[in-house]
């Protein structure tokens, strides 16, 4: 039987934009993951360990305040000081195409910019944790 | 059809004649006279219930205020932008602040890294409100400042610029958005909990009502609500629940409520669905008027009139096909003109990609110029009053209000109703409806979910100055070496006592201001006698 996926969906720095994260934090349980909201104003450091401790497969971040090029890779390291090196880092928000291969070559798997569909990122989740499990 | 009045007295001209040579009256009303019915529902213009607008003579006698939200990087580049709008024909400002600026960091706490100056601009003591507003007469141009949880010391840094150039604080004009209560609903740009916040907010309509008297000491706003993914009844219903409370808590204070009523001021979303959101103004125009007459029996018809302003629907637009963009919020500006704004921000095409480029603002202001100058709609008030459609459209938003208010008031008011979390989850509820119809292909959304396709944009993006950060906290560490320390800690300690008690925190927030505290000492101190809200997160 397949183990479920477990997913955080964090929201890093001082951004209050929660809309999308709440969005997709639901289509991800309504697709039957176990998801965990970390809820807003998270620092790098607050997310990563939260991550490690909820031994999650998958860490969906979601930031629309333009910081992201400085907290995602923070978040990437903090993971990996932590020995969370396997969980998958996804991005999503406002971010300008310019900035993507920065975010990818910090470990970023993917990035969803706005108008993303939820079924696509829900697939795409599955697959990659599925692969993995 | 029967006219109200054909011209009138106060009227930006002498007659208002169409492209095609046709005059057009003031207010068209029912052929076979005013009945009680039209009388009780409807009113003509400026003429309670204000359901057809708040003035008799509306646009003819002044359009609305041209006002763009506007603000990023440093002082410098903000004041830069300010006056390039009114350069291009803007009539208000509008100032948005950064992350750090709305929660009340400085920009050199770890916190603020990253963030400062990348939404809006950073400010953090007077030197930097003094560079922003650097060239623009503040006894002539009105200021609307996006701030919440630190809208009082925004505020009194305000005042002190003003009297600085020479403008003393009763002749200012404009807006602090001192909106707690929907920051716990949606925008949550929140710092303290709930109550002390209140008091504060309760402070600057005494400080106002005393001082200021031309400034709107708040904005109930609806349109964060809206974009979080509320409903068009949920902002209707959540926004002047909001409104109800704070003249509770006027009322509860002391306050005569014809004293602080006349300075409420609103703010809605205009979304795509073009009647429901007309419909969505004018039963907002009833209710407010219902409420205050009825419920809180003010007497001065200026505490009856709901004033607002609108911005078009930033969750509308789409980064997909963004030239769409501009014909989207072409609709929904028509929208707010037709549903009686007295102020307006129109979205900039590139907003789904970023802050929008000059080049993009300017042609967002001239949609509000076509609109307001050549497409003849501003020339008669109401011109759709008594469209059966759209009359039912607003007696259904009333009703759907007057439900919610129920809701509410079972729940024992709309503080105990946020910290039950129920606003919170009807937002996340219509947000998530939203979104599967969207999906769905329920709804359409041109260029996403339909008619898709075609080259990538090609959109010159704004990007804000990478080095920023560093100027700003450079600025800010050199105004903590020169200012005088001694007169810091002592206007601090004015604060620190104020909170503690009961006297008007504005004053002492002054003192402070003017002694070049920083916005992170004040709200330190602030944070350290009220507390800090955390939210439970719900989803």
């Amino acid at each position: 039987m397949d183990r479920i996926i477990r997913v955080m969906v964090a929201k890093p720095g001082l951004d209050s934009h929660d809309r999308g994260a709440k969005v997709v934090a639901r289509a991800y349980r309504d697709a039957g993951m176990e998801v965990v909201y970390t809820g807003l104003h998270q620092t790098p450091e607050q997310i990563a360990e939260a991550a490690v401790q909820e031994d999650v497969d998958v860490l969906a971040v979601s930031i629309l305040s333009g910081a992201h090029a400085v907290l995602v890779p923070r978040i990437i390291s903090r993971l990996r000081e932590r020995g969370g090196d396997d969980i998958l880092v996804l991005a999503g928000g406002v971010i300008p195409e310019a900035d993507v291969p920065a975010l990818l070559e910090a470990g970023v798997t993917r990035v969803f910019g706005p108008g993303s569909r939820l079924d696509l990122i829900v697939d795409f989740t599955r697959e990659l944790a599925g692969s993995r499990i | 059809m029967a006219l109200v009045e054909p011209t009138g007295a106060g009227e930006r001209r002498s007659d208002f004649i169409t492209v095609s040579g046709r005059p057009l009256g003031r207010c068209y009303g029912p052929v076979i006279g005013r009945d009680q019915e039209y009388v009780r529902e409807l009113g003509d213009p400026g003429e309670y219930p204000y359901t057809r607008g708040i003035h008799p003579t509306m646009y003819r006698g002044r359009l609305w205020t041209m006002r763009q939200f506007a603000g990023f990087g440093t002082a410098e580049d903000s004041n830069a932008r300010y006056r390039f709008l009114l350069g291009e024909g803007q009539t208000g400002l509008s100032v948005a602040f950064d992350f750090p600026t709305l929660l009340g960091y400085d920009s050199d706490h770890p916190r603020s890294e990253g963030e400062v100056g990348k939404l809006g601009v950073a400010v953090d003591t007077l030197a930097d409100m003094e560079i922003l507003f650097e060239g623009i007469p503040l006894d002539r141009v009105s200021t609307s400042m996006t701030i919440n949880a630190p809208a009082a010391i925004l505020w009194a840094m305000y005042i002190a610029v003003a009297e600085k150039q020479g403008v003393s604080r009763d002749r200012i004009t404009g807006t602090i958005q001192n909106d707690i209560l929907k920051e716990y609903m949606a925008q949550k740009t929140f710092v303290f909990p709930p109550r002390p916040s209140l008091r504060l907010v309760v402070d600057t309509f005494a400080f106002g009502a005393e001082e200021v008297p031309r400034w709107n000491t708040i904005s109930i706003s609806g349109y964060h609500i809206r974009e979080a993914g509320a409903t068009a009844a949920q902002e209707l219903a959540f926004t002047l629940a909001n409104g109800r409370e704070y003249v509770l808590a006027g009322i509860a204070r002391g306050l005569d409520v014809d004293e602080f009523a006349p300075r409420l001021s609103f703010f809605f979303n205009s979304h795509v669905d073009f009647l429901e959101e007309i419909a969505k103004f004018r039963a907002a125009r009833r209710i407010w008027a219902r409420e205050m007459r009825e419920r809180f029996g003010a007497t001065n018809p200026r505490s009856w009139m709901l004033r607002f302003h609108t911005q078009t629907a930033g969750c509308s637009l789409t980064a997909q096909q963004p030239e769409n963009n501009i014909v989207r919020t072409t609709l929904q500006a028509l929208a707010a003109v037709l549903g009686g704004t007295q102020s307006l921000h129109t979205n900039s095409m590139d907003e789904a990609l970023a802050l929008p480029s000059e080049d993009a603002v300017r042609l967002a202001l001239r949609t509000q110029q076509v609109i307001a100058l050549e497409s003849g709609v501003a020339n008669t008030v109401d011109p759709l009053g008594g469209s059966y459609c759209l009359e039912t459209l607003t007696r259904q938003l009333e009703q759907e209000a007057q439900d919610y208010f129920d809701r509410v008031d079972r729940l024992g008011g709309v503080v105990p109703a946020i910290e039950l979390g129920f606003f919170q989850r009807e937002i996340a509820d219509a947000a998530y409806r939203y979104q599967r119809r969207v999906e769905a292909e329920e709804l359409a959304v041109v260029g996403v979910n339909c008619h898709a396709g075609g080259p990538p944009p090609a959109v010159n993006l704004l990007r804000v100055n990478p080095a920023t950060e560093h100027r700003q906290v450079d600025r800010l560490q050199a105004v903590r070496r020169h200012r005088d320390d001694r007169a810091v800690e002592r206007a601090l300690r004015g604060v620190r006592a104020a909170a503690r008690g009961s006297d008007n925190l504005m004053y002492p927030l002054l003192e402070a201001v003017r002694a070049y505290a920083t916005l992170g000492e004040m709200m330190g101190v602030l944070r350290e006698e009220f507390g800090e809200y955390r939210e439970e997160a719900i989803f």
